[in-house]
């Protein structure tokens, strides 16, 4: 267990102090890709901004601030979860896994190496959101998926790059892969 | 072909970051001390700014800073740059109005830069940013394009009276007026390209830096070309002397255009980061890139063809109003004239063309190249053009493409373009098979007895791409070259390091271009490295866009392999003590007639670099070249792609069932990325047909700035794609690539918008045909009465 006080961390001692010098800080202990973290956030602290610039799993990524595009996509307890409309505060007691997580022991996790092997990413920036989503539609309904239910679950998750027809392919062989596999820690 | 040498479907080395979260965006960068801007924008469309008041912002806890366009002026810091000089008719210059990074007295679009609020933290920033008062007067809006030259209406700019930028025209007047008097048949169709916002997934940002002991200035930001960007910053817009400015473009999520510009914040960071001392840092929030980053496309044509009793096409002539918002961006005024009119030759051997084309200022976002930056625009109008026309005439609308096709190469159009080879035939014919045309009866059949309408609609598109040949660009009124630049080190354990000109932001480059390095010198794919988007450690280059990475960038490498193997086989003659030039190389070895010994590439190398086997005389040690490229011709991508789709009246949902995809890019070098890259292309083009559409409402308000508002397409919006590739290899240059980034997106509206007036039996719908539009449409009767 580490914990991280946004006070020590900052460079700036006046970078984590709450804006409103009336609203509380509030600690929050959460357990992130298997390892728990006690720190004290805003408030108004979002998950996504808690990953990024608290703990610098920067993989999991922020694209259009509304739950429409997916890139923030982690999982919380096990289900997934859009982390730029998540406070973070809403976590506590949770545990959370993001992209860095989904990986044990330096192997890739089935649905990582599907993207790959069907050239299901291009910019890489929606990936780690369409990942976790991904494993998430795979946890809800199984192994065998038709593309037609692939294009419908993937509803909440924005690529501009592949025309989303090699991410289907390769949802559906990572799910194919994923029999068997026990899934990340969460 | 080796496993991972050129034509191998090369599984991409970059992604094993970015699926495990280890990408590295600009965002992701955190600088010591850094401290954070947010933009206050003008809620008005059109305003003058009477006074601002900075003071309860200045007072805000964590605020470091507000700076307006005043101080930014006190610094002389220079406006944004339009790099396209375009002529009016008469020859005089286009009329274009000043575009500050901080707006000074006036704003002219919602969202337009009014001040930056720099604080400790980004909530400090957005809470200070509050505080600043802006006191507008405010002016009335000019947002519909059709009647923004009218008499009376608002001027946006004084230098730009009528708010037209310019009137400009390509093609000989009097001989397709001539051509349409002795014309058999007329067809005249009025057509909308719609706005779209560019909406790469990644949103743009920045961090301004300046180290005070170097007087040197470092701009991490999410750009398409980032040399281009520090000679604008540098020579234009004059923050620092070339030599002083240093631009990182890291990993970047997509571009599709929307990364190659210069825009104001970026310029205001740099800026900022000097006057306060700290890095400073701007990520933009969505609706932000709605607003200002600069959008696609939004023109209004009418747009005539005529042809002789036979159906062959005598001439073309179009009319378009291009929309270019209230500043010009980067190369704002090419698109719509030099990207555009062009192409307007399509596949057809059209023996005069005639286009007139007003850029126009309206109080909205600017706009500029979005993923095919006016060929789309051009192909929308030949595409429909045609389809009406055989339609109109009564015949197949394959055969009427095949009667006026361009068979024998090379070809010149009366457009400036000379298309150097193709084969539009074989590429209609393979469609036609993939996509089972002489089922498509039965199909519709079918269809009808579900209540449904099927329609199927072609696009046999053409584009211009690898650009493009410096001095005629420069002809046109360019203010860059269009060449691209590659460096290839060889390190002396053999290992090899590109640096390039190009940049990658999903096109995957560090595959492709290292599987040349690997074919060429023989050595394993893992041993090469592909260095761009640092000004620091790469030579002067060009960037990415208009599928030129592939045609022009790796022409550049190759040119540099050349001139590496050159040197290369002089070490190996020192050292196999054979003359130089009985030394040949091959599949990665060093041999001689005149010996029996060989070398491999990684021993030349070390050879090279220890240098005992020859003098300082006989021979420059080392072994590391470069090339500037600079393509002789634009290459010309070309192909067929076939949207079949099934109309319901009832609801006015569309649903495509079929997408046949016969695509020309000479060769290929990783068939796998290609693919993908048509795929993307088609998604953007199918989602402009029947979903996206960037809307204002009278006020100059956009009315579509979320994904909640602003349809992009989803998953299940998209059917998968069949896609073939047919080959003429490129003649102007080495690898005989064309390049493969936009055909998609140039190709997919016209497709999907001649099946949906297949479906519907009439020309009257417009994009985006939303189920509300195709509703509207489906409730008016057929005006074909086509024998089905």
């Amino acid at each position: 267990m580490f914990s991280i006080f946004k006070k020590s961390a900052a460079p700036d001692a006046k970078a984590s102090a709450p804006q409103d010098p009336g609203a509380p800080i509030t600690t929050v202990t959460v357990t992130v890709n298997g390892r728990t973290v006690t720190a004290e956030v805003d408030p108004r602290m979002l998950l996504s901004q808690f990953l990024r610039d608290s703990l610098q799993l920067t993989g999991t990524h922020v694209g259009c601030d509304t739950s429409q595009c997916g890139a923030c996509v982690v999982h919380l307890d096990g289900r997934a979860v859009k982390s730029c409309t998540t406070l973070t505060l809403a976590c506590d007691g949770g545990s959370v896994t993001t992209i860095e997580g989904l990986s044990q022991d330096g192997t890739l996790h089935p649905m990582q190496e599907a993207f790959r092997n069907n050239h299901g990413l291009q910019c890489g920036f929606c990936t780690p959101g369409m990942i976790m989503s991904a494993v998430d539609i795979v946890n809800r309904k199984g192994n065998t998926l038709d593309e037609a239910t692939v294009r419908a679950e993937l509803e909440g998750n924005i690529c501009r790059c592949t025309g989303y027809h090699n991410i289907v392919a390769a949802v559906r062989e990572g799910a194919a892969n994923m029999t068997g596999v026990k899934q990340a820690a969460e | 072909m080796t496993a991972t040498g050129i034509g191998a479907p090369v599984k991409r080395r970059e992604d094993q970051r970015f699926i495990t979260g280890n990408g590295r965006y600009t965002d992701d960068i955190n600088r010591p001390g850094q401290t954070y801007a947010v933009f206050v924008r003008s809620p008005h469309a059109h305003a003058k700014i009477k006074s601002i008041d900075t003071s309860q912002a200045k007072a805000s806890p964590g605020c470091v800073a507000v700076l307006t366009g005043k101080e930014l002026a006190a610094d002389k810091v220079g406006g944004l740059i339009c790099g396209w000089m375009i002529l009016n008719k008469d020859g005089t210059p286009m009329k274009a109005g000043a575009h500050p990074a901080l707006a000074v007295d006036t704003v002219r679009y919602v969202g337009d830069h009014v001040a930056v609020v720099i604080g400790e933290t980004l909530v400090e920033a957005k809470d200070a940013a509050e505080k600043v008062v802006v006191n507008y007067e405010v002016l009335p809006a000019v947002t519909d394009l059709g009647s923004a030259q009218a008499p009376g209406q608002p001027q946006i700019h004084p230098e730009a009276p009528g708010n037209t930028v310019y009137n400009w025209h390509l093609g000989d007047k009097s001989a397709v007026d001539a051509a349409f008097a002795s014309a058999a048949h007329v067809t005249k169709i009025n057509l909308v390209n719609n706005r779209l916002v560019p909406n790469a997934i990644e949103p743009r940002a920045a961090i301004g830096e300046y180290d005070a002991g170097q007087d040197q200035l470092t701009l991490y930001t999410t750009s398409q070309n980032p040399h281009v960007a520090r000679l604008v910053l540098s020579a234009f817009i004059g923050l620092a002397p070339e030599h002083k400015l240093r631009v990182i473009a890291p990993d970047v999520g997509g571009g599709f255009g929307s990364k190659i510009f210069i825009y104001a914040e970026e310029t205001v960071c740099l800026w900022a980061a000097r006057k306060v001392k700290r890095p400073v840092k701007w990520t933009c929030e969505r609706t932000e890139a709605f607003l200002c980053d600069a959008h696609g496309r939004d023109h209004l044509t009418t747009a005539e063809l005529a042809m002789d009793a036979s159906g062959k096409i005598l001439a073309l002539r179009a009319k378009t109003k291009a929309n270019l918002g209230a500043y010009l961006s980067t190369f704002a005024s090419s698109v719509p004239t030099y990207l555009y009119a062009p192409l307007l030759s399509g596949q057809y051997n059209i023996p005069s063309i005639y286009c007139e084309v007003d850029g126009v200022y309206t109080t909205t976002a600017p706009v500029d190249a979005y993923r095919g930056a006016g060929r789309p625009e051009a192909t929308f109008v030949v595409e429909r053009l045609v389809e009406v026309a055989a339609r109109e005439m009564g015949k197949d609308p394959a055969e009427f493409r095949r009667i006026n096709f361009i068979t024998s190469f090379p070809h010149a159009t009366p457009v400036i373009m000379t298309y150097d080879t193709g084969d539009y035939a074989a590429c209609l014919d393979k469609a036609l098979e993939l996509i089972d045309y002489k089922g498509l009866p039965a199909r519709k059949a079918e269809s009808a007895r579900k209540g449904l309408k099927r329609g199927l609609g072609f696009s046999a598109y053409i584009e211009a791409c690898g650009i493009a040949p410096s001095q005629a660009v420069g002809s046109l009124g360019a203010g860059v070259g269009l060449w691209e630049s590659a460096e290839v080190r060889v390190n002396p354990t053999g290992s090899v390091e590109v640096l390039t000109g190009s940049h990658s932001h999903g096109q995957g480059h560090e595959t492709t271009f290292a599987q040349l390095v690997s074919q060429r010198l023989g050595v394993p794919i893992e041993t090469v490295s592909i260095v761009h988007g640092d000004t620091d450690k790469v030579q002067f280059g060009m960037g990415t866009y208009g599928s030129r990475s592939g045609a022009v960038g790796m022409s550049a490498i190759f040119n540099a392999i050349d001139k590496v193997i050159v040197k290369a086989k002089k070490v190996a003659g020192f050292v196999l003590e054979v003359p130089e030039d009985t030394v040949d190389f091959k599949d990665g070895i060093f041999s001689s007639t005149a010996t029996n010994k060989t070398l491999t590439f990684p021993e030349v190398a070390l050879q090279a670099y220890i240098a005992h086997k020859f003098t300082g005389a006989q021979l420059e040690p080392g072994l590391k070249e470069g090339a500037f490229y600079d393509p002789t011709n634009f290459t010309f991508p070309s192909g067929v792609h076939v949207c079949e789709l099934e109309v319901d009246p009832a609801t006015g949902t569309t649903r495509i069932d079929r997408w046949v995809a016969v695509d020309d890019f000479g060769n290929l070098i990783n068939p796998m990325i290609v693919e993908g890259q048509v795929h993307g292309g088609i998604a953007q083009g199918v989602g402009q047909a029947l979903l996206e559409g960037a809307v204002y409402d009278k006020s100059g308000q956009l009315l579509t700035a979320s994904y909640m508002d602003y349809c992009m397409p989803r998953a299940s919006d998209l059917p998968s794609y069949k896609i073939e590739m047919a080959s003429t290899p490129c003649p102007s240059n080495p690898l005989g690539v064309k390049g493969c980034g936009e055909a998609g997106a140039i190709a997919a509206p016209a497709a999907v918008m001649n099946a949906i007036t297949d479906a519907l039996g009439h020309e009257e719908i417009d994009m985006p045909a939303t189920p509300q539009a195709v509703w509207r449409a489906a409730q008016k009767a057929p005006r074909r009465m086509v024998a089905e």
